[in-house]
């Protein structure tokens, strides 16, 4: 490791000494601990060079069956209990065996430590690439941007899990597994709607969890009792308050509304209901910035294990194998191949994060017109910019280059039902740069892609009813399974629930949970306006 | 800054539970999944896993999400030689086609089946799943065989292996304060003589007094230390009793007709309804025998590897095979202490005037011995004189005789639950 000091950021740039003092950590693919541990030390001394922070690192050396596992629980390293869990593990384990799919070769989350896994069957080789990807790309990632840094607390999320695993285990067994099994498949099915987009959340703690719960729970209760008061109070200030509408503003957080005034609940349910939403609330983050963490780590994974070729840390055999797989992960089969399954955000993020660094090293006449403030400039620490402050939407929207557009040959096409045919709006070329980098972004805005449903208003002094509100975006209309996740919002309300689909203030579509009869369809037509 | 830790030795069954939750959900499915599965399957390889698939749309959890429909804008890699402004026809069915691309993912219904393997052991339970042999009431106390240890209090004997610490230390404790008891108290007594004493005046001290209750003290602290601090019988052992294990004893008369008249498929559907019984009775009655009997002209008691392997053949007198059970029944299996069933199977086939003795046989003879009987007969065509004997049985001892006709090779599965079917009302009666 003494020789690492001498070796500046640039020492990738081939200096053919270093050829000849080839000094490989080891020389085979078999791998064992000690190795590993060789290999880390020399992978973090140049994540160090490069100003990668990080959490420190756990590092667990797992089987396939336990890989398995952890995918099915979606990498959490525990979990509570839930059928939907066991039909994940079928699904990976039939497809597995059959050997449709490799297991990949990381998972990590976004704790602290942070906890990634490597698989006892791979090879040294894969074993430092999965080190180089997950412990310094995805951990560096986790560390550093601001969605993690303002919506997720990685010191306490084991902890949590481990209080919200018990929780519902206690839950199980006072109130039946069955009950419970249906109020998760509930919160399940509105888990998308569980997340505060843009007030910042209170971290959460496992210990002020559990030294608030109780607390919270007859709190809670009081709050909803009364909100549902029906003895009637004096007569002026009722009248006062009917003529605001509840909520006086719509709400986006479903969950979180219904946790704190749905009527019916149990205070154990709404502490369910507060389990799914935080943790929903944890993965959001991981879902908005996809194309940048994999880029990002997939960036560090090849910066990382090259710059330990090019000092002799390894052997030729050692990049021959890791090329070989990192080229089948940054693979983009094009739009009309067979294994075309939308924008591989590994390819997308490594071309992306590869071109920042070109075009602060070897700006073009190009790149200084559409980025005069990065060409040129120090590629280490625009590329440590854009990874702090940046989510996937607006990181495509400032960065995408016309190169990588023309790399990935992408087009933009516009499919409007109002139209014969589909039309291609604009493709890699001077004109349609702007276009499809736009519509790019546009395509992992999570509020374009997720319909945006709010709660509307609440009937307190009739029926109690709960009104939706659907605001379509470029008139695209609810899909099949609306009514059925219709229901499990009744469940969870426990009274008659409205969803109202809106084009430009009109509302154009209404589902009702339970069904509404047939006579009232006409009374929805009549409110209808005439003309369009 | 790294730990790296080894975690190939944890459990690696995580998922156990959820699997066995999914499972739990999806039976109905699964069931429906196996029935099918053991129709199409051959002899050999009937108790392997099975790989089950149910229809996806039954399975997904659903979420809010866009339908088809408005305008959806896309970027999709990968251009050949579209330009700005191309047309290009929309691809029929819509989603999931060339043009639709990304969103496709998104919109997916997931109209695929789900698809997932269950072990052996799983198979055979959802095979098994809802069926007894009926009637099962004799229970005996077969004497040395089956076992069950219990607690029965505590003992001052026993093997070091049972020591009961808590007991062994309290009843050394008592027995401590017991001896001890009255030396302490004599001694506390001394002790504060000793510091009255000392406490006085140097010239009222008496030097002489102080020696003596010194030298009475050391005496008796002595005497105290030498009461052991835990003695031979302090020790007390937990008493496990064996209870013998009263139990059923079952045994299942299997009886297949080789005769000349049954063709290959219909010996193959008869065996592999005797491989099912078999197999049920291996799995769930663990001390049940099995007593084989093929008979054509004449009846003969063969072992498991004949009876579903041998070739033998010739004409039909089923009524052999009825004389043949009750031989053995006699010989072998006193009617006090067993469970006797019978399961017989033929294509109704018989020699003339045999069917009347068989009813006669059952009815005399048998049944009133056995507590289930079962009969199926495999053919396509009408019934014959078996059939219609048979029938009478069934009319004289419904609750002990039952009679099913078998088609083709999907009517086994069904055909052999519904003969073993949980019966609610006759287990609690």
């Amino acid at each position: 490791m003494s020789e690492q000091e001498n070796g500046s950021n640039d020492s990738l740039d081939q200096n053919p000494e270093n050829h000849l003092r080839r000094n490989p950590i080891s020389e085979t693919s078999e791998w064992s601990f000690d190795l590993i541990e060789e290999y880390d030390r020399a992978i973090a001394g140049i994540a160090a060079e490069y100003k990668l922070d990080t959490y420190p690192n756990q590092i667990e050396v797992i089987s396939s069956e336990q890989m398995m596992d952890a995918y099915a629980s979606v990498g959490m390293p525990l979990g509570y209990h839930h059928w939907s869990y066991g039909k994940q593990f079928l699904n990976i384990e039939h497809s597995y065996n059959r050997g449709q799919m490799g297991l990949a070769y990381e998972i990590v989350i976004n704790s602290n430590p942070c906890i990634a896994y490597l698989m006892e069957e791979n090879t040294m080789t894969m074993q430092a690439l999965v080190i180089a990807h997950a412990c310094y790309g995805h951990n560096s990632f986790f560390k550093g941007n601001y969605l993690f840094r303002t919506w997720t607390d990685a010191d306490s999320i084991i902890d949590y899990l481990v209080f919200a695993k018990n929780y519902i285990a206690k839950c199980e067994s006072r109130h039946g597994i069955e009950e419970v099994e249906a109020l998760l498949d509930s919160c399940h099915a509105l888990m998308n709607y569980g997340v505060d987009r843009y007030k910042r959340p209170y971290p959460i703690s496992a210990e002020e969890e559990r030294l608030r719960q109780e607390e919270r729970e007859q709190h809670l209760q009081r709050q909803v009792n009364d909100l549902w008061r029906t003895i009637p109070g004096q007569q002026g200030s009722t009248k006062l308050k009917e003529n605001l509408r509840f909520p006086e503003e719509p709400q986006e957080n479903l969950l979180y509304f219904i946790e704190k005034n749905a009527p019916l609940l149990e205070p154990w349910q709404r502490e369910i209901v507060r389990i799914v939403r935080k943790i929903a609330q944890y993965f959001y983050p991981q879902r908005q910035t996809q194309v940048m963490n994999e880029g990002w780590a997939t960036f560090w994974h090849y910066t990382l294990l090259n710059t330990m070729y090019d000092r002799g840390f390894v052997t030729e055999g050692f990049i021959f194998e890791f090329l070989q797989s990192h080229t089948s992960v940054v693979y983009q089969p094009p739009f009309d191949s067979p294994y075309f399954s939308g924008i591989n955000p590994y390819a997308l993020g490594f071309s992306m994060m590869t071109d920042i660094r070109r075009i602060c090293e070897h700006p073009t006449e190009e790149d200084r017109h559409w980025f005069p403030d990065i060409a040129g400039s120090d590629w280490l620490e625009t590329l440590h910019f854009a990874m702090r402050n940046f989510k996937d939407e607006s990181f495509i929207l400032q960065y995408l280059s016309p190169k990588v557009m023309r790399d990935l040959k992408l087009f933009c096409i516009v499919d409007d039902d109002r139209q014969r045919e589909i039309n291609v709006e604009a493709i890699h070329d001077e004109s349609g740069y702007q276009r499809v980098r736009e519509s790019l972004a546009g395509q992992y805005n999570l509020g374009n892609r997720e319909p945006n449903i709010q709660v509307y208003k609440v009937d307190i002094r009739g029926d109690r009813s709960l009104t939706l509100q659907h605001i379509q975006h470029n008139r695209k209309p609810l899909g099949k399974s609306t009514e059925e996740v219709l229901k499990h919002v009744h469940r969870l309300w426990g009274f008659d629930v409205h969803l109202q689909s809106l084009q430009n203030d009109e509302i154009t579509a209404t589902f009702h949970c339970p069904p509404k009869p047939e006579s009232n369809m006409d009374d929805l037509e009549m409110s209808l306006p005439v003309i369009n | 800054m790294s730990y790296i830790i080894d975690r190939r030795l944890n459990s690696k069954n995580k998922s156990t539970v959820n699997r066995q939750r999914f499972l739990k959900r999806y039976r109905k499915h699964i069931q429906k999944a196996v029935s099918d599965a053991v129709g199409q399957r051959s002899i050999t390889d009937i108790d392997k896993g099975e790989q089950i698939s149910i229809p996806g749309k039954d399975i997904t959890e659903p979420i809010f999400h866009h339908g088809q429909g408005g305008k959806n804008t896309n970027v999709l890699p990968g251009n050949k030689d579209f330009i700005a402004g191309d047309k290009i026809p929309r691809p029929p069915g819509g989603e999931g086609g060339g043009g639709s691309g990304s969103g496709a993912s998104d919109q997916g219904e997931g109209i695929d089946e789900f698809v997932f393997q269950i072990t052996q052991e799983e198979f055979l339970d959802f095979m098994f799943e809802d069926l007894e042999l009926p009637n099962l009431i004799k229970r005996q106390l077969a004497g040395s065989e089956e076992f069950k240890m219990r607690r029965a209090g505590i003992a001052n004997e026993g093997n070091p292996g049972r020591i009961n610490i808590v007991r062994s230390l309290r009843s050394a404790n008592a027995r401590r304060i017991a001896l001890t008891s009255g030396k302490r108290k004599k001694l506390r007594q001394l002790e504060e003589e000793l510091k009255h004493e000392e406490g006085l005046d140097a010239a009222l001290r008496n030097q002489l007094r102080i020696d003596a209750l010194e030298a009475e003290i050391e005496a008796l602290r002595h005497r105290i230390n030498r009461v052991p601090w835990l003695d031979d019988f302090d020790l007390k052992y937990n008493l496990h009793v064996k209870d013998p294990v009263p139990r059923s004893k079952a045994v299942m008369f299997c009886l297949m007709d080789v005769s000349g008249s049954m063709n290959q498929a219909t010996k193959d559907i008869a065996k592999r309804f005797f491989i099912l019984l078999y197999l049920f009775l291996q799995r769930n009655y663990e001390h049940t025998e099995v007593v084989f009997i093929r008979h054509h002209t004449s009846a003969k008691e063969v072992d498991e590897q004949e009876f579903f392997y041998s070739r033998e053949t010739g004409g039909t007198i089923v009524s052999s095979a009825l004389k043949l059970m009750k031989e053995i029944l006699d010989k072998r299996y006193p009617i006090s202490e067993w469970n006797i069933y019978g399961a017989q199977a033929s294509d109704g086939d018989n020699w003339n005037d045999d069917s009347s003795t068989c009813s006669q046989l059952l009815m005399k003879d048998l049944l009133p011995k056995l507590q289930y009987y079962s009969y199926i007969e495999i053919t396509p065509r009408d019934h014959q004189a078996l059939w219609r004997e048979y029938q009478e049985v069934q009319a004289n001892f419904g609750d002990v005789f039952a009679m099913q006709q078998i088609i083709d090779v999907r009517d086994i599965y069904p055909v052999f639950r519904e003969l073993f079917q949980k019966r609610a009302a006759q287990v609690s009666g």
